[in-house]
């Protein structure tokens, strides 16, 4: 019988960190320089406020009878200034699972990517792809082993495996939740409206794709954080494959176009004399 | 028991602002040369740019002495590449390189602004932004440091780049030729100078193209 390789969801594992030679480098958890002060979470709020991590967004997934849809928008703002309006915020984890951005850029990114790494390796050492709730158990510990630092994460992993479709929210608290419809960041509750009420299970893709690109516009449309292109991937069985990618500034147009109006007989300028 | 606040800061912001734009096949990496700390200038003098690799150029603005020890560490850790791999390594890996670099400083910030440019292996001009922390983006011109609010909105209106996010995908890189870019750069560094006490003195800036690397210098207003 094939034994299967738990190391990877050992949580003490995750903390030692030990790296004798380089293999065990990749296995072993980050080990991160912490500041020697009296006071961590002050020295760490101020650092915060130094980094200003962009925030506000709105990230959207929900499983139907086809797969997985995910969508998100691409602003990213530093205060009120809008620091991008192109940043990618569904992450290819690998080539049939994705991962949705909210909260800390550079935390999201770090910690996808080193999923990423994990699910390989994973599937190297016990020759079969790794499932979608085994992925977000692994990223939902170990951002719980840095719970209290300030990582700041609320993510979507989105997939297909034998299961069949699978979806998870993650968050940096450590909070993990399986459902079939997540809505994440500042304009969620403006997604959530557009989302629940179009929702049904037995939706074509194309209808599916629609109903996501709406919900992020509308977010988009109400939300000043939220803003740029609206991504909407597709997860089905033989992998994700991204559907469309629209400026909502044109999706806007697109929806509500503008009537030209008749215009009435204009005053002619009064020729100088 | 009140808590015990720190007399002392580890960070000090050195000011200075650092653009870069790629084009077709070449990319322009410009950065002032001024480094001042509080109200007094330090020196009109200092460079912001390194040279990493043959066809990667990195520029930072931020705190200088957290600067040059990233740009120590990433030089040590392309000579071991180099070492191991017998070849430079890429624009775009050094991208990677840089947003761990800084990540692994996760919870003791490296302050520092970057803006990494290059060619990538198809000779096409490519610009990395990043963050303090190490989340980056492939863009088609930046601008970072204490001047990036002022050049960002006008590089918006003159190089609008499409999003690299759109589908059917437009290429990023802008039009402009090698000429018309640098004539931008310059323009950029001296409305920015007018409107930015921390910038000023003198730009620097690098192109990289197929041919290979070169430096050129504008005076700006030393006020």
């Amino acid at each position: 019988m094939m034994k299967i390789d738990f190391s990877g969801l050992d949580p003490s594992m995750l903390v030692k960190g030990n790296a004798e030679g380089l293999d065990d480098e990749i296995l072993a958890a980050p080990s991160f320089k912490l500041p020697v002060t009296v006071d961590f979470d002050g020295f760490q709020k101020a650092a915060v406020q130094m980094v200003k991590p962009a925030k506000g967004t709105t990230t959207l997934a929900f499983i139907f009878k086809d797969g997985v849809m995910v969508a998100a928008d691409s602003r990213a703002s530093m205060g009120g200034y809008i620091s991008s309006q192109s940043v990618k915020k569904i992450i290819e984890i690998n080539p049939y699972m994705l991962g949705t951005m909210a909260g800390g850029a550079a935390d999201c990114q770090f910690w996808h990517r080193n999923l990423g790494i994990k699910c390989r390796l994973h599937e190297l050492a016990n020759k079969r792809r790794i499932s979608v709730a085994g992925a977000s158990k692994l990223l939902a510990n170990i951002l719980y082993s840095y719970r209290g630092m300030g990582l700041s994460v609320g993510t979507m992993i989105a997939g297909w495996d034998e299961k069949g479709p699978g979806l998870y929210y993650v968050d940096s608290e450590g909070g993990r939740l399986k459902g079939t419809r997540f809505s994440v960041g500042s304009g969620s509750p403006y997604a959530y409206g557009v989302l629940d009420s179009g929702y049904r299970f037995d939706l074509s893709v194309e209808e599916a794709a629609e109903l996501a690109r709406r919900a992020i516009y509308h977010a988009t449309f109400r939300d000043g954080a939220s803003g740029g292109v609206a991504s909407v991937y597709h997860v089905g069985p033989s992998g994700w494959k991204k559907l469309s990618g629209d400026d909502v500034g044109e999706l806007h147009y697109s929806y509500y176009p503008v009537e030209p109006t008749t215009v009435e007989q204009e005053m002619a300028d009064v020729p100088i004399a | 028991m009140t808590k015990q606040q720190a007399n002392w800061s580890p960070y000090d912001n050195n000011g200075g602002t650092c653009v870069a734009i790629a084009g077709a096949d070449y990319c322009v990496i410009a950065a002032d040369t001024r480094m001042s700390t509080g109200y007094s200038i330090l020196t009109r003098d200092y460079s912001k740019i390194i040279q990493l690799a043959d066809k990667s150029v990195m520029a930072s603005s931020g705190f200088q002495a957290d600067v040059r020890a990233l740009q120590k560490v990433l030089a040590a850790r392309h000579l071991i590449y180099q070492h191991q791999h017998n070849k430079q390594m890429s624009c775009p890996a050094m991208a990677q390189l840089l947003s761990n670099t800084l990540y692994f400083k996760r919870f003791f910030p490296y302050y520092a602004f970057n803006v990494l440019g290059g060619l990538d292996s198809e000779g096409k001009g490519c610009v990395f932004t990043y963050d303090a922390v190490g989340s980056y983006e492939r863009v088609g011109y930046s601008a970072q440091g204490s001047g990036a609010t002022l050049i960002t909105p006008f590089l918006d209106n003159q190089l609008k780049s499409p999003s690299p996010l759109l589908l059917p995908a437009k290429d990023a890189v802008t039009p402009l030729s090698e000429i018309e870019a640098i004539d931008l750069v310059k323009t950029c560094f001296a409305s920015a100078t007018e409107r930015d006490i921390y910038t000023g003195d003198k730009v620097e800036m690098l192109v990289l193209n197929a041919s290979g690397i070169r430096r050129e210098f504008m005076e700006l207003r030393k006020d």
